[in-house]
């Protein structure tokens, strides 16, 4: 199943943003040595770090390797901006950003931080909007789209259960901003443009305390 | 916390009156949110009602037994699949169609149904009560098998109908804002090819070119939009105009009525033009099944005639899907002559 997409992409026969051009096939062995350009920040097991107020490091452990390809190859294009990661992504040719999303697909998903002083009521309202949603602001649950657990669901709504808060938090404020717009259709924008910043903050806190994984 | 019920419980339902806005505040901010999506505003003397959350029921000065029972039928009706293989044979939720939990307007809101019934229905000519209702989207929707009628399922899916009608007088005299899935004005011409374009930049990526939909871990994420794990010949979404109206007000999910009229029942003809299961009230031919259900159903779908691409005969098959049998013994005519 995981496969499919590839072969679809290769036929050309996947229309939707990003996966236009055909992706070549990853080895996750290769990738491993790829993944030393990415230790520094992200960790040797993949888990990131959650950075209090500051730039938090997203775990990549067991990411979707086709939804983790399409991030490093627009922040290379330049249609998702992050000064940080730039740099790095514009290091990896198609075939090395197969080869370390494959890498760090297969790795074993690591707990999210930042949710763990949350207070009771902000990790209550943070559940509901995850897994209800509030309809009264037309904010659609996050599993709607991430899947159960939010594990995530096909290669173009990525696992966020166990994501550190500061991350989750960071990118929830960008999208409402406009500043991140690499989501399809606008499905994320759309939503995080209802939130207010209590919201994101609770849902963010909320999710990086959920067993992490991918589904 | 109960006091705040209470004022729901109160004022969560008006009539717009010929004398102006003369709703409350959280009303006039519901409605606020919903035009601000696009939707339209009540019109003068629609009965606007805000059901109750799953929070207010919390809340709710009921007895605990009863809050138990709602609570099954909304986890019911939002994980239908825990009914797959017994009453459900596709990939279905209530949810998947009855947006927010079954709450919000334009979305068919389930509980009108619980005010309006018993009630004349002209899709099986006789009168309906809400199980009755009920066992018509098992038999259609979700190509199952309804449940038994006065079993603790369907005693709990109706309680959560009914609990999310708090407030609301029987039989009201209004009609109701936003029920069912409104459709827009039908254009002159609908197009199949277009249809198929905009499905494909605009659906594809959820429910996938090929109508599957996404399951992950055995549940359902997006569901499928045709073929066998979709609802059935006998479901009211193959009627181009229920389609239209979901997709115009519903769809892509969180973006309501950010398609054209056009472009929402051209994406409906393109969908509804594909094979699902057969419709449980075949009689073994398709002229005939067309006789007898064409003027109160299939009028408005595409079942039985020549597809607009490759004339294939739409519905022509003996394709129950994963269901085992054609018929549900609950469709019965029922008489009171």
């Amino acid at each position: 199943m995981k496969k499919l997409p590839v072969t679809l992409a290769a036929l050309g026969l996947v229309t939707y943003a990003g996966m236009a051009v055909s992706a070549p096939a990853g080895d996750a062995s290769r990738g491993k040595e790829v993944a030393n350009l990415c230790v520094a920040c992200h960790q040797p097991d993949g888990s990131g770090m959650n950075l209090e107020g500051g730039e938090s490091w997203p775990g990549l452990a067991g990411m979707n390797a086709e939804y983790f390809a399409k991030q490093i190859r627009d922040i290379k294009q330049g249609t998702r901006l992050s000064p940080t990661m730039a740099p790095f992504a514009s290091m990896l040719d198609d075939q090395k950003t197969a080869d370390v999303a494959a890498y760090y697909s297969q790795l074993e998903p690591t707990a999210g931080k930042g949710g763990e002083n949350a207070d009771p009521a902000t990790l209550k309202r943070g559940q509901q909007l995850a897994e209800q949603g509030d309809w009264s602001k037309y904010i659609v649950s996050c599993k709607s789209c991430h899947g159960p657990g939010n594990r995530g669901a096909g290669e173009a709504f990525p696992g966020i259960a166990g994501q550190h808060a500061g991350y989750i938090e960071a990118q929830l404020k960008a999208w409402k901003t406009g500043a991140r717009k690499n989501d399809p259709q606008d499905l994320m924008g759309s939503i995080a443009r209802r939130m207010s910043d209590d919201d994101i903050h609770a849902v963010a806190v909320w999710l990086a305390s959920q067993k992490p994984g991918n589904n | 916390m109960i006091r705040k019920l209470l004022t729901i419980a109160l004022s969560g339902t008006f009539a717009f009156s010929a004398h102006g806005a003369d709703y409350d505040a959280t009303t006039q901010a519901y409605i606020d949110q919903l035009t601000s999506m696009g939707l339209p505003a009540p019109k003068e003397n629609q009965l606007v009602h805000i059901p109750p959350t799953m929070a207010d029921l919390e809340a709710a000065d009921i007895h605990p037994e009863l809050k138990k029972v709602i609570r099954k039928g909304y986890d019911l009706f939002t994980n239908t699949q825990q009914l797959r293989g017994e009453y459900v044979f596709n990939n279905m939720n209530c949810s998947s169609c009855h947006l927010g939990e079954g709450r919000m307007p334009f979305s068919a809101p389930i509980w009108p149904a619980a005010v309006t019934l018993p009630g004349y229905r002209g899709k099986n000519g006789h009168v309906n009560n809400l199980e009755e209702r009920i066992a018509g989207c098992f038999t259609y929707s979700m190509n199952g098998k309804p449940l038994e009628y006065g079993s603790d399922n369907m005693l709990a899916l109706s309680a959560y109908h009914q609990w999310l009608a708090t407030g609301v007088e029987m039989y009201p005299k209004q009609p109701v804002y936003g029920r069912g899935f409104p459709a827009p004005e039908r254009p002159a011409e609908l197009s199949y090819d277009n249809g198929q374009k905009l499905y494909e930049e605009n659906c594809a990526i959820c429910h996938s070119e090929d109508g599957s939909g996404l399951r992950v871990d055995n549940q359902t994420v997006f569901p499928a939009t045709w073929g066998d794990m979709s609802n059935n010949w006998g479901a009211g979404i193959v009627r181009l105009f229920t389609a239209a109206g979901f997709i115009k007000n519903n769809m892509p999910l969180g973006q309501p009525n950010s398609l054209t009229d056009q472009e929402a029942w051209d994406i409906a003809f393109y969908m509804d033009s594909q094979e699902r299961p057969q419709d449980p009230r075949y009689t073994g031919d398709i002229k005939e099944t067309l006789e007898k259900f064409g003027p109160t159903f299939h009028k408005h779908s595409l079942y039985g005639q020549a597809r607009e691409k490759d004339g294939e005969i739409l519905g022509d098959h003996d394709n129950t899907g994963e269901k085992p049998f054609l018929k549900p013994d609950s469709i019965r005519p029922r008489t009171f002559d």
